[in-house]
């Protein structure tokens, strides 16, 4: 073996890889319009606080679909997961501090994620696609059958959330307490997540996603790292929901729905997937043309977000940022 | 006598009624350099999923350093000395060549589960893996992508792939096959720059650097060890030329033979 030679890690490839989870200039901008929102709009905090809860639930669906390619249809069974533990460890009044629910609440959508993972992660493709679609299914009937204990189709609502802190209350018509709630929970979830997509682990979640043949070859325990990367994504999931309920103080069965899975998927799908702040991106402009959309054309508004759709998945498959993206390598180059 | 780094007793391998491996006796010496030949179908390919683990034998077993590893599971293979590379490049075809170096040494040397530290901070894996591209010229593409790359180079990163995870058995699944001669030396050098102690099984189709670089060839028919021996021996063997050198050892299989004609066993 020869010595390393002082060239090799200044070589622009070794740079760009030692330097890769670098915080890039642009990236404290949302946060910083995420704590201008706050001042800006004070009566909107509702709606902002539910974009932020979707932020989250986005991030944690790009994690696994994003990064390590799982396809799912089913992430909805996580958040509502957490959503009926906040609900009803609150409303059968066992447990209603907010900060410690929300962490139950990751933990038991972990241990879903867990046990749903060790079978459906086997398969792939449109199996794998069929199968999670089952598994929130089958917890969505299991949460209307266990009307003694979920509410049933009328869920459960009034939820005695505790103030934060013991101080702070969850006023749902002057949600200020909730947005910045979710606001510090999303940036530890997404430092936590930007700090994971960065590490070797992720890399290896990026190689699984790009060939897993090659990743069995080179001895990587393919099954084991996406049940970890499934249960940590049902985790964050998880917390999402147990915002949501904490939040809006009710769980319906509506956490634990096709639309809801649906919904984020086309969020991600429309912000750019892969990418960390596709989420972002996505969360607003779906939030943002479904406002513009329902005003115009009350009765089919969503055919316009359908037609938009259709044009992203023909010409551009990584969404707005992927846009983003392209645009500046052209002018980069000019 | 003396127990060889990688041994197989016996294995078949049925794929519903067709025997793609037939009894297989093979023995790889710690140091070989062995070359695995034979016209296409002939399982070649399956005898090294089955070395790897990629697919379970029927019957028979898979034996290293005299260890019985037929139970044992492809990614277990790797970690105990095992690495191939593909016949087709299988690549990460939308990453960096040397993000592609990376991924394998980081999991090699026991990085790859590690959450919170950031990948580019790993120097000894970023520096191993600019060596590795050193030793096979890789260094001005480094950063390119694979879908970038003429195929030639792509098979280099397959075979840089391979070295880095350090094995002790290696199996070259056609190395050279789609590289312009004008590189395949790139290829040749790096193989006989392996470290000695390493047991290399080649397969190819290419006689020139069979030849050149073979201490021991295996022929394959049918599934079935057809003849083994010294390159001279093989050359002059009758029975290998009529199946599959087409007349002369040197001159390349210009047509891959009729198999159907063939006996299974001499």
């Amino acid at each position: 073996m020869t010595a390393p030679s002082p060239g090799r890690a200044a070589h622009p490839a070794a740079l760009a890889l030692a330097r890769r989870h670098r915080l890039r200039a642009w990236e404290p901008i949302p946060w910083v319009l995420a704590v201008a929102f706050y001042f800006a709009f004070p009566r909107h905090l509702g709606f902002g606080t539910e974009l932020l809860i979707t932020v989250l639930f986005a991030i944690s669906l790009d994690l696994i679909l994003g990064y390590a390619g799982i396809v799912t249809l089913g992430h909805a069974a996580f958040f509502g997961a957490g959503a009926y533990t906040v609900g009803m460890l609150a409303k059968h009044g066992i447990w209603t501090e907010p900060i410690t629910g929300l962490i139950l609440a990751a933990l038991i959508a972990a241990a879903v994620g867990l046990g749903s993972g060790l079978v459906l992660l086997r398969t792939r493709g449109l199996t794998l696609l069929m199968l999670t679609l089952c598994t929130m299914a089958l917890l969505e009937e299991a949460a209307n059958l266990g009307h003694a204990y979920t509410g049933g189709f009328d869920g459960l609502d009034s939820l005695p959330i505790a103030p934060l802190f013991g101080v702070f209350d969850f006023n749902p018509l002057y949600p200020r307490t909730q947005y910045l709630y979710v606001l510090a929970a999303l940036f530890l979830c997404f430092a936590f997540v930007r700090t994971l997509v960065y590490s070797p682990f992720g890399q290896s979640l990026t190689g699984i996603r790009e060939n897993m043949l090659r990743m069995h070859a080179v001895g990587a325990p393919v099954r084991t790292r996406l049940v970890v990367c499934y249960t940590i994504s049902a985790a964050i999931a998880g917390v999402a929901g147990g915002i949501w309920a904490q939040a809006n103080a009710y769980v319906n069965l509506g956490t634990l729905g096709l639309d809801r899975a649906a919904t984020v998927l086309i969020i991600l799908v429309l912000g750019g997937h892969g990418r960390l702040y596709g989420a972002f991106i996505g969360a607003v402009a779906y939030m943002v043309l479904s406002h513009f959309l329902s005003k115009i054309y009350p009765t089919a508004w969503q055919l316009g977000l359908g037609l938009l759709l259709v044009v992203i998945a023909l010409f551009a498959r990584n969404g707005i940022l992927g846009i983003g993206e392209a645009a500046s390598r052209v002018l980069g180059r000019r | 006598m003396n127990t060889p780094l990688l041994e197989t007793r016996g294995l078949c391998r049925n794929f519903g009624a067709l025997a793609a491996a037939r009894h297989i006796d093979f023995r790889l010496e710690a140091g070989a350099r062995h070359a695995l030949i034979g016209p296409n179908g002939a399982g070649k390919t399956t005898f090294v999923n089955l070395l790897t683990g990629v697919i379970p034998p029927t019957s028979g077993e898979v034996r290293l350093k005299g260890r019985d590893i037929t139970g044992v599971v492809q990614a277990e293979r790797v970690k105990l000395g095992i690495a191939r590379t593909f016949q087709i490049n299988r690549l990460f075809r939308r990453l960096s060549v040397l993000d592609n170096v990376a991924i394998a040494v980081a999991e090699r040397v026991g990085a790859a589960p590690s959450m919170f530290r950031p990948a580019g901070r790993r120097r000894d894996v970023v520096e191993e893996s600019m060596h590795l591209l050193e030793t096979l010229k890789l260094t001005n593409d480094a950063g390119h992508r694979i879908a970038e790359l003429p195929y030639g180079r792509q098979r280099l990163v397959e075979l840089a792939i391979a070295l880095g995870l350090k094995p002790e058995v290696l199996l070259l699944d056609e190395p050279a096959a789609g590289v312009p001669s004008a590189e395949s030396h790139i290829i040749l050098d790096a193989i006989e720059g392996l470290p000695r102690h390493i047991g290399v099984l080649i397969i190819d189709h290419d006689m020139d650097l069979v030849f050149r670089f073979a201490q021991q060839i295996t022929v394959m028919v049918n599934g079935a060890v057809f003849a083994s021996g010294s390159p001279r021996e093989i050359g002059a063997n009758p029975d290998v030329r009529a199946v599959y050198l087409g007349g002369g050892p040197r001159t390349g299989p210009p047509h891959p033979p009729d198999v159907r004609r063939v006996p299974a066993e001499p």
